[in-house]
């Protein structure tokens, strides 16, 4: 698996990231030789194998449906970077 | 003996015994926290702590002791939710985040009434083996300030051995516990998955995260391990199976001890080598039996956990998008730029590295090369050590394959410092619990661990195992 600029960016633009020049150079080198790494894994044979997500097994996890108070609006919005009439404020989204 | 010098439990008898009080335990911590060169901690929490202080110490003199723990000062690593006190991941994208709840295992320590003394530094977002990719500058190693503590949970481990704080709270991903314990010569349980609730653990990869203590003796973290384990409906993960509580030493006449051989093979260091193996001399000289056995899987766990770990990351680390809380870029002209440059401005390169992995093994065209034969891998090695627990109880290697490295020694060859995480990670992978204990130093001094593998929920048999093969922890005092 070869890495490339093209690949590095594709990448960035999937993690909402963006590198400098000298940053992507970087982890364009890292990323090859990391990648490369994980390409031993081809070497174990796992046909047939069932993927394991869970340690153990897991099941559904029920409770009674019950109300209970939940945060107030202030404590939410106490860590926002900006507020606005008790709503988080963000750019429009919608161009119109 | 200063009052910084006593592991937890002994602290704990004094102070309810009444010939300690806990201000003046408060006083000779913070005193020597102060003076500290080594960057043990985000912040303090000074006001909070003698508050609580004073609640608890009421408590105290009427006869009221909630735990074995009761009035002793803890220190928690940054990524636990604490309401109200920062809480930082040691990542700018958090500084000045102010959790509005407590995580459930700083509800269940309050409950016991330790005090939480402050937070501790780590990796960012407990990306890292060395606390170097911390936005607070490196914890120091307290044994040699010019070697690391080890990672990511190195002001925890560094904390407690340098008296900092007599015991301590971690989290381990991949040997996040106990290559840190490890390297500074304290005590560190990775518990098995499940064991300890995740709720208010600011998440790094789901599957693998466990909380657990770091403390100077085995004795201290059976204690607080009694104090956070145990079900909650908050955490659908977290299950009740721990059966027993762990207690002091036990006779280990009888225990079946695996060796396996690829735990010291090629790049394992020979002193590390010589004073694991002599551990295993000192644990058969009580009557444990040693067997050799084979895990070849573990040659795949190094690849396996990094595509599992680094998915889990970029799914969990999308929450950080400079509108609900953390970092927001003041240059943002739409809202597209407010995520791209929030979050470049906000993560440090080790976080930017592994997110950008995280979405290579799980983007269309490398999905079933990569997560997909990773989550096979894992059934795999958690196979591998199922099927050596039928000819052992527990199995003992290394924690790392060195002591401690020197500071800026591993940040410039990320596929490197991986490497060095060979012993650690599979047992996260195969979900089992793991120790770490000091066995010795090494010609420079620096403190070489020990690793104890069990089986799921036989937390209670490491700890004990730990208490038997204690030796001096290696605490540095003052």
């Amino acid at each position: 698996m070869t890495i490339d600029h093209e690949l590095v960016r594709y990448l960035e633009a999937l993690a909402r990231i963006r590198l400098s020049e000298a940053e992507r150079d970087a982890v364009e080198g890292d990323l090859q030789s990391i990648i490369s790494y994980f390409d031993q894994l081809n070497a174990l044979d796992t046909e047939g194998v069932e993927p394991l997500s869970h340690s153990f097994p897991a099941a559904n996890v029920m409770r009674e449906d019950v109300v209970r108070p939940s945060f107030s609006n202030e404590e939410i919005l106490a860590n926002a970077p900006e507020a606005q009439d008790g709503c988080f404020w963000v750019h429009r989204a919608v161009e119109g | 003996m200063p009052i910084t010098q006593y592991a937890a439990l002994p602290l704990a008898q004094k102070l309810h015994a009444g010939e300690l009080k806990i201000a003046d335990v408060l006083d000779a911590y913070y005193a020597k926290i102060a003076r500290s060169e080594f960057n043990c901690y985000t912040s303090l929490c000074k006001a909070f702590a003698y508050a609580r202080a004073a609640e608890v110490q009421a408590r105290l003199d009427a006869g009221e002791v909630r735990s074995p723990l009761a009035g002793v000062p803890i220190a928690v690593k940054d990524l636990i939710c604490t309401k109200g006190i920062e809480t930082t991941c040691a990542s700018k994208m958090l500084a000045g985040f102010r959790p509005p709840y407590d995580a459930t295992v700083i509800e269940k320590i309050n409950a016991a009434d330790l005090i939480l003394l402050g937070k501790t530094n780590m990796d960012e977002f407990a990306m890292g083996s060395t606390t170097e990719t911390s936005a607070y500058g490196p914890t120091k190693n307290p044994h040699n300030p010019a070697h690391v503590p080890g990672g990511s949970s190195g002001g925890s481990a560094a904390a407690v051995a340098a008296c900092e704080a007599p015991i301590a709270l971690g989290s381990d991903t991949g040997g996040s516990i106990r290559q840190p314990a490890g390297y500074c010569g304290v005590v560190g349980l990775k518990p098995t998955y499940g064991a300890v609730s995740r709720y208010g653990l600011i998440a790094y990869a789901s599957s693998l995260d466990q909380i657990g203590p770091i403390a100077r003796t085995a004795e201290d973290c059976a204690a607080l391990f009694n104090i956070i384990k145990g079900d909650d409906e908050r955490d659908g993960t977290c299950g009740a199976q721990t059966a027993c509580d762990a207690h002091g030493a036990r006779k280990v006449s009888g225990l079946r001890v695996g060796v396996p051989k690829e735990f010291f093979g090629e790049g394992l260091h020979p002193e590390v080598a010589a004073a694991v193996l002599a551990a295993k001399e000192r644990l058969t000289a009580q009557g444990a039996v040693a067997t050799e056995i084979s895990l070849p899987m573990v040659a795949h766990a190094v690849p396996t956990y990094y595509i599992i770990a680094c998915a889990e990351a970029c799914s969990n680390l999308s929450r950080y998008d400079g509108i609900k809380y953390g970092h927001s870029s003041a240059n943002a002209a739409n809202l597209r730029e407010t995520y791209i440059k929030s979050r470049s401005e906000g993560f440090g390169m080790e976080v930017k590295r592994r997110i950008m992995l995280g979405n290579f093994v799980l983007s269309s065209g490398y999905f079933e090369a990569y997560y997909k034969k990773a989550l096979q891998a894992k059934r795999l090695i958690q196979q591998a050590y199922f099927d050596a627990f039928e000819r052992c109880d527990v199995i003992l290697g290394p924690v790392a394959p060195t002591t401690a490295p020197r500071l800026n020694e591993s940040l410039s060859d990320p596929l490197k410092m991986y490497l060095s995480d060979i012993y650690t990670v599979a047992v996260n992978i195969a979900g089992l619990p793991g120790i770490a204990l000091p066995c010795g130093k090494d010609a420079q001094g620096l403190p070489i661990g020990l690793q104890l593998i069990g089986r799921p929920f036989e937390e209670a048999t490491l700890l004990e195992v730990g208490a038997a093969l204690r030796e001096d922890s290696g605490s540095v005092g003052h």
